[in-house]
């Protein structure tokens, strides 16, 4: 029995001493809790909604306000013409737009209906749902209120939802976009410093360092191979949703595997980042899965928009690059945006990647001190 | 001075206030094979690093095979060898494309490279292994390959860091006699050993404690000097720090652990080789 005891105990200490089992036994549920107690919510919480009033009278204003004051939405603009819709979405903060047809109040009070429309952004077909369904209960509930008891039946807003850039609301819009971010950024980071972290451990570093190689040809030459098949999983990826979902790219391709291009080399770099911070690939494989993905597929906006998180998370994401690139790459592909509504994330990118490339090159030459 | 492969002035490197290297001074001729022992922690790592150009003295002159490591470290790296005791090759790759990868770093050309393969081969008596992942060859093997890789390019030096840890001593013996071998070809052996046997085998060693050289001749002559029966002796003697150290620092010698190394026979030119 002692000696089982003896036994028991080492397995204690085994787990207190080492961060990696500290980690999985209590950092991962406590993070699990105040992610998918907050983070991952399916409310809606300020939502940008967007009026196009084209009628302008009492009851419009008074329907507009009680959906804006229901704590649901905030008002974002106030749109003059159809083309505004388009450019609205693009922007990216309103989520849906409501318009009300001419003569809207007057309609209603003599025909007993009006129309109404709900224009959604589908890119984000979750989002969409929800603010459709919401509007759509505030509207019934102010028709109730304004028709008073004895009319129920006799007054009705008709409204017509319409979902943008996504009119089948398919959820692929949503995944495609959101499954490419995550595999540029695992592949590209965790290959890339798994392949650094090898050759230190087997020793074989020291070798190439000593020999006519210098560093820099060194970490290009393991970085090439990487940006190069990356780059092949991007066409084959856009290429199997396209012919599988029928997905298309709105927007410019070129542009698009541009910012792929950007992106990859980032995460190549974060790769090599990684390596120097880890003393073997136990350590980077840790580093890179733990710290890289799961905060990716939670918090970066692939599928819980960042919109509806506390506002804590919406800070701890801007140091996540995949928050940028989904952005970027939902607006190419699903809005057909150009640049110019993407420069600060396109931006954004390229300051990482310099800092990067900066911090493990200091790190580098200490070692070689 | 012509004959003189290596030479070091003065020279120190300091990491913060510690004091790896304190003063190292002296000459590694052509043709020689110069063993350097020490303990672990004396801080003979810190000066191979240094020699072969992996990182720069605090002061001092340090020339590598009449190259000023301050400012031509890339000649220098690209006349000298390295092998240490962690493998240099790759396990997923074959002899042949490790030979060829190397090769083709040191810049030889690739008709070169070829001869090279096939003479190795044939002297080491492996053919058949041309093809085959080094991940399926025994480890004696490896050394004596990773060995002749570190020699390929013909330089002018070559580094070994305990090149021989963890290897049968019939293996052993055998890559002494390559070490001979290369030595008469004309390239000069710098070699790290904790095995006191193989000291023995060296035309000088040095021997280093606590960041200083104090001892530097030929195994003979210490021997002589420190009225003492074998290296090992002199070692003890001298490389112990103070009597306050533990034992353990003095990093132990193997030879209580492993049979000695039967002598392998040093001929100009000579094979003498039974397996």
């Amino acid at each position: 029995m002692k000696r089982f005891l003896g036994f028991v105990k080492k397995e204690f200490m085994h787990i207190f001493r080492d961060y990696r089992t500290l980690f999985i036994l209590f950092g991962i549920p406590a993070a699990e809790i105040l992610i998918f107690g907050y983070a991952v919510s399916t409310d809606i919480k300020n939502a940008g909604i967007a009026i196009f009033d084209l009628s302008h009278d009492e009851i419009t204003l008074k329907l507009t306000d009680k959906i804006i004051s229901s704590g649901f939405f905030k008002k974002t603009e106030t749109l003059l013409n159809y083309n505004d819709i388009d450019k609205v979405f693009k922007k990216g903060k309103t989520k849906a737009v409501i318009i009300f047809q001419e003569d809207f109040g007057k309609k209603l009070v003599r025909e007993g209906k009006a129309s109404l429309s709900i224009i959604a952004d589908g890119s984000e077909p979750n989002t969409a749902t929800l603010v459709t369904n919401y509007t759509l209960a505030i509207v019934n509930d102010f028709t109730t209120d304004f028709a008073g008891p004895a009319l129920n039946n006799a007054i009705r807003i008709i409204p017509e939802v319409k979902m943008f850039y996504n009119p089948n609301l398919k959820s692929y819009y949503m995944f495609v976009p959101g499954v490419i971010t995550l595999i540029l950024i695992l592949i590209c980071a965790l290959m890339t410093s798994v392949t650094i972290t090898r050759e230190k451990e087997f020793g074989t570093m020291e070798v190439l360092l000593v020999s006519p190689l210098r560093p820099i040809q060194i970490i290009l030459g393991k970085v090439i191979p990487y940006f190069i098949l990356s780059f092949v999983n991007v066409l084959v990826i856009l290429a199997l949703s396209w012919l599988v979902f029928g997905l298309p790219v709105k927007g410019s391709i070129i542009l698009l595997l541009a910012e792929c291009m950007l992106y990859i080399l980032m995460s190549l770099t974060l790769g090599i980042l990684i390596s120097t911070v880890s003393q073997n690939m136990q350590q980077a494989i840790f580093i890179s899965l733990i710290g890289l993905m799961l905060p990716t597929i939670l918090l970066s906006g692939f599928i819980f928009p960042i919109e509806n998180m506390p506002k804590i998370y919406d800070y701890i994401s801007m140091v996540l690059p995949p928050r940028y690139f989904i952005t970027i790459i939902k607006n190419i592909m699903i809005k057909g945006t150009g640049i110019l509504y993407i420069w600060k994330e396109t931006l954004t990118l390229i300051v990482m990647t310099l800092v990067f490339i900066g911090i493990s090159v200091k790190k580098f030459k200490i070692r070689l001190e | 001075m012509d004959n003189t492969v290596i030479s070091v002035h003065n020279l120190v490197k300091k990491f913060g206030s510690f004091v790896a290297n304190d003063n190292l001074s002296f000459e590694v001729f052509k043709g020689e094979i110069f063993g350097f022992l020490g303990a672990n922690g004396a801080g003979k790592t810190t000066a191979i690093r240094i020699l072969s150009g992996l990182s720069k003295p605090t002061s001092g002159e340090v020339n590598v095979a009449g190259f000023d490591t301050y400012s031509q470290t890339e000649q220098i790296k690209r006349n000298i060898g390295y092998m240490c005791q962690k493998f240099s090759l790759y396990e997923d790759l074959t002899v042949k494309e490790n030979i060829m990868l190397y090769g083709g770093i040191y810049g030889m050309k690739k008709t070169l490279i070829k001869e090279r393969i096939h003479e190795l081969l044939e002297k080491l008596h492996f053919e058949e292994y041309e093809n085959r992942l080094i991940s399926d060859l025994p480890l004696g093997l490896r050394q004596k390959l990773a060995f002749s890789v570190a020699i390929l390019h013909e330089p002018k030096i070559v580094f070994l860091d305990e090149p021989t840890g963890g290897v049968d001593p019939i293996t052993r013996r055998q890559f002494w006699e390559m070490i001979y071998e290369t030595a008469t070809r004309g390239i000069t052996v710098f070699v790290t050993t904790h095995y006191m046997d193989e000291a023995e085998y060296c035309d000088r060693i040095s021997i280093m404690s606590d960041g200083k050289i104090v001892a530097l001749d030929t195994p003979d002559n210490l021997k002589k000097q420190y009225n003492a029966a074998t290296v090992e002796e002199v070692f003890i003697k001298i490389a112990r720090p103070n009597p306050a150290t533990p034992q353990s620092r003095l990093g132990g010698t193997n030879t209580q652990h492993h049979s000695k190394l039967i002598p392998p026979k040093r001929e100009q030119g000579g094979q003498n080789r039974d397996r």
